[in-house]
């Protein structure tokens, strides 16, 4: 818990979306990204790691920044939603969330295209089950389920074929 | 003279150039008092006027709704934004388009109907006579009034209208910021409001000292019982906020809760729909329930204002700025034209949620530090446990078969908290810190929404069905300290559980399957077509046993009985928990503006009832909502969605129906008469989670 006063000695810093950055010790890491960072595509849901909203790569693995110390974050390198389009696995996803239209309000799909970015990372084909086991800690409260699910697998179609 | 009259929104503001503006080059700028909810609605009003000025999609930008200059259009709810303001804008862009073919014919010395439009670019047999929409917009008298009688484009020649054009707000948000969330100003504080715990709570006391110790960077903010936050850093004033239970202390205050309640009471409106022969021997007397239900937005509510020279700005995601332009107005004692409140989008509210109540904190807070701009954001909490909630119903049946099997005479009633409690309804404030500065404010007498809004309670609680004896008893239930308000579908979704369940109850009595039983009660064709279009989509087989924990249902209606058709069947497996296979989805919404964007408001509506039906129901204890989060108040997850398939029916000649909140009270129905088909026992009070099926069996076997 925070005593109010953030410390600024012995500052733990790390890589974001390609920047070294000076991290305030004992404050979880979205409201450095959001607040101090300026990288809004990371949401507040909950702060409770309950829904996937915040969602972010660290060290190329899907993980919910709103409880995060930042203080644990040493060395590390972080990727946040404002960052994917450079890559190819981030391009098919976004051309494929929109080609299916998946999202209604959007408010939790960024979030969940960071857990779809791990996952496509490690498996070049992944099947519905394991897409939803693997997106089963996202919550979509407009019912967008299906047309998100239809997006993934068609992102993971896309970067299948020779040449994408 | 008498005739068509004109749409609700352009008697109210029927300037031509108070809706649609060429001033920007190469654009065609729409106000409209509609706000963007997650649902697409701008995109399909862009598409509306794109087809009738013939010009790019592209090219058309919907402003956010603004009380300083959009059109008052109400709140947007009930399905009613296609229906209303797109009519609305239809003449506004068929009349401008007028309106600028006249100048070009004036200039060019060609006659109107001569001319052509082709993106904007005015044409004379093909050839371009070097005049646009731009340049003339200049000479058009926009003070003109919009004229009914204005011929719009008949629908057969659309080409963008009817097309499933998509959404650049969502895409781009995706890798940006964009939600009102992420607005920002410099010097801004950020604000958390403790929130009293129940209603009506007296703030009894604050450790400031120690609060001050613990939370130096922190500033406590009381105006009587309500209490902010506040601070620069926003991880500081939100760790505080998650342990002000620490520091403060609140007491209920007998004296005000009968003040503010009195009179509290039920009351009862009885309505013959039909009169035939009272029930003499009823087949069927049976109740269904649902509990209180959070809407459950996953971006917490959120609001910024900003009071600099006597006027305050407040930017909130609200369904309606001008009721809550006024009620912040009242409650703070500012003239309204000093207020002025600006639409954001926010995540999707479903409803009436928080988002009004955070616009009013922030203006509270925005008026004691003046010239500081405020966010404010609720916790998860707050978000799930203190907005206003759906409201707990009860609807009793009573039915009786005649010799020939089919029902005689049919009695339904409802008693229900009440469902629309919006920013100025019955002329309360209806927002959450107007009660905390003055309890006086509560609202005392609640009436429920008027049937030309398509009531509350009493929405749907007519079945569509001819019974040659009908009763309709609606009773509003004023009792409860909780709050509740509008939450998507209203009373529609109770009363269609428990009008379809109690159908297929009969129909098992009179030995009759339940489609052919639905039927046999109905002459409404488009009701008759979506049935037997979803039976034949299922495979339905008539006589089906089921039980062994596999089951089928069905559910039928249409939405307020004046909205679209849709009907359901459900396959369940039930192995302790309910888990919902597959659903068939037949719809008739009259013609699509945006097929995709329909059906992704139908399934979208179909998952979230699928999510009320087997786990919502918010735990309340002597008249207090305890603290949820997500833990204890879980919704569907991507491994409960069942395959959908959605069918329309589609007639080109038929007007455009709000399909939102269609598949609400038929998906519910469909779940729960396929539950009790795999049980071979009724079920009937919602929701259908595992704790309840157990009990259920138990006691049955008991
Ligand atoms: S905001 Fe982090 S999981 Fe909800
Ligand atoms: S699209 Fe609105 S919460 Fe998922």
């Amino acid at each position: 818990m925070t005593d109010g006063s953030h410390a600024t000695d012995g500052q733990p810093r790390c890589r974001i979306n390609d920047s070294d950055v000076a991290l305030e010790a004992d404050e979880p890491l979205l409201f450095t990204l959001r607040n101090r960072l300026g990288l809004t595509a990371v949401r507040f849901g909950c702060g409770l790691e309950q829904c996937g909203a915040c969602m972010v790569l660290i060290d190329g693995e899907a993980r919910h920044s709103c409880a995060l110390p930042a203080s644990a974050l040493d060395g590390r390198t972080v990727v946040t939603p404002e960052a994917i389009a450079g890559d190819p696995i981030g391009a098919a996803l976004l051309s494929a969330f929109e080609l299916e239209q998946a999202g209604q309000c959007g408010y939790c799909l960024a979030g969940i295209m960071m857990s779809a970015f791990a996952l496509l990372t490690r498996e070049i084909n992944p099947s519905r089950a394991r897409i939803i086991e693997v997106l089963d800690g996202h919550l979509c409260r407009c019912g967008a389920h299906i047309p998100i699910l239809r997006a993934v697998e068609r992102a993971a179609g896309m970067l299948g074929k020779p040449g994408a | 003279m008498s005739g068509p009259s004109l749409p609700r929104s352009l008697q109210d503001t029927p300037q031509l150039g108070r809706w649609i503006s060429f001033a920007a080059p190469g654009k065609v700028q729409v106000r409209t008092g509609k706000v963007e909810l997650g649902q697409g609605i701008l995109v399909a009003l862009a598409q509306i006027v794109a087809e009738e000025l013939e010009v790019a999609l592209e090219r058309v930008e919907v402003l956010p709704a603004d009380t300083l200059l959009s059109p008052n259009e109400g709140f947007t709810a009930g399905s009613q934004s296609i229906e209303v303001s797109g009519a609305a804008l239809r003449l506004v862009a068929a009349q401008s388009r007028r309106a600028l073919l006249r100048v070009a014919a004036t200039r060019s010395g060609h006659r109107p109907e001569e001319i052509s439009c082709h993106d904007g670019l005015l044409r004379v047999d093909g050839t371009d006579i070097g005049l646009d929409f731009w340049t003339l917009a200049p000479e058009v008298d926009w003070t003109e009034t919009i004229d009914i009688r204005t011929t719009v484009r008949p629908s057969r020649d659309y080409r963008i209208a009817g097309t499933s054009a998509r959404r650049g707000d969502v895409l781009q948000r995706l890798t940006a910021g964009g939600f009102i969330h992420d607005m920002a100003f410099d010097g801004m504080r950020h604000a958390r409001i403790v929130r009293q715990p129940f209603r009506l709570a007296r703030l009894a006391s604050i450790d400031r000292e120690r609060f001050a110790r613990r939370h130096p960077k922190v500033a406590i903010l009381q105006k009587v019982d309500f209490l902010a936050f506040v601070g620069a850093d926003e991880y500081c004033v939100h760790a505080a906020h998650d342990e002000a239970e620490a520091f403060v202390e609140w007491t209920p205050d007998p004296g005000r809760k009968s003040a503010a309640n009195a009179p509290a009471a039920v009351r009862t409106e009885v309505r013959k729909v039909q009169t035939g022969h009272p029930a003499t021997n009823s087949a069927i007397r049976a109740r269904y329930s649902r509990g209180y239900i959070a809407h459950g937005s996953i971006g917490p509510s959120c609001a910024l204002a900003h009071f600099v020279d006597d006027r305050l700005t407040v930017w909130s995601h609200s369904q309606g700025v001008f009721a809550l332009r006024d009620q912040i107005a009242a409650c703070l004692g500012l003239h309204p034209s000093n207020v002025r409140v600006i639409h954001v989008p926010g995540a999707g509210c479903y409803g009436h949620n928080g988002a009004d109540d955070a616009a009013l904190d922030a203006a509270i807070v925005a008026c004691e530090l003046k010239g500081t701009p405020v966010r404010v954001q609720w916790s998860r909490v707050d978000e799930l446990s203190r907005g206003p909630l759906g409201a707990a119903m009860a609807t009793e049946i009573e039915a009786a078969l005649g010799s020939d099997g089919s029902v005689s005479a049919w009695k339904l009633s409802v008693v229900s908290a009440p469902q629309a409690q919006r920013p100025g309804t019955g002329g309360y404030a209806n927002l959450s810190s107007a009660e905390a500065l003055d309890p006086a404010t509560a609202p005392r007498q609640v009436e429920d929404l008027p049937e030309l809004a398509g009531g509350g309670a009493s929405r749907n609680a007519t079945a569509l069905y001819d019974f040659p004896d009908h009763e309709v008893s609606v009773s509003l239930d004023t009792r409860s300290p909780i709050r509740t308000s509008s939450l998507r579908s209203l009373g529609a979704h109770l009363n269609v559980f428990a009008i379809e369940c109690a159908m297929d109850e009969l129909a098992v009595i009179a030995g009759l399957d339940p489609i052919a039983f639905r039927l046999r009660h109905l002459k409404d064709n488009r009701c008759r077509a979506v049935l037997n279009e979803v039976a034949a989509m299922s495979g339905w087989r008539p006589g089906d046993a089921g039980g062994e924990g596999h089951g089928r249902g069905v559910g039928v209606a249409r939405y307020k009985n004046k909205g679209a058709w849709l009907a359901a069947v459900a396959e369940v497996t039930v192995d302790e928990a309910v888990r919902i296979e597959r659903l068939w989805l037949c719809v008739d919404a009259g013609r699509l503006i945006n097929p995709q964007g329909a059906r992704a408001q139908i399934e979208g509506g179909a998952l979230q009832s699928a999510s009320w039906t087997l786990l919502e129901s918010v735990p309340v204890a002597e008249g207090r909502v305890l603290p949820l989060n997500w833990s204890n108040y879980p919704i569907l997850r991507f491994s409960d969605v069942p395959e959908i398939e959605t069918r329309f029916i589609i007639d080109e000649n038929e007007a455009p129906l709000g399909a939102g909140e269609a598949a609400q009270g038929p998906v519910s129905a469909a779940i729960g008469n396929a539950v009790s088909h795999a049980l071979g026992m009724r079920v009937r009070d919602l929701p259908l989670t595992r704790e309840r099926l157990t009990q259920l069996l138990l006691s049955d076997q008991a």
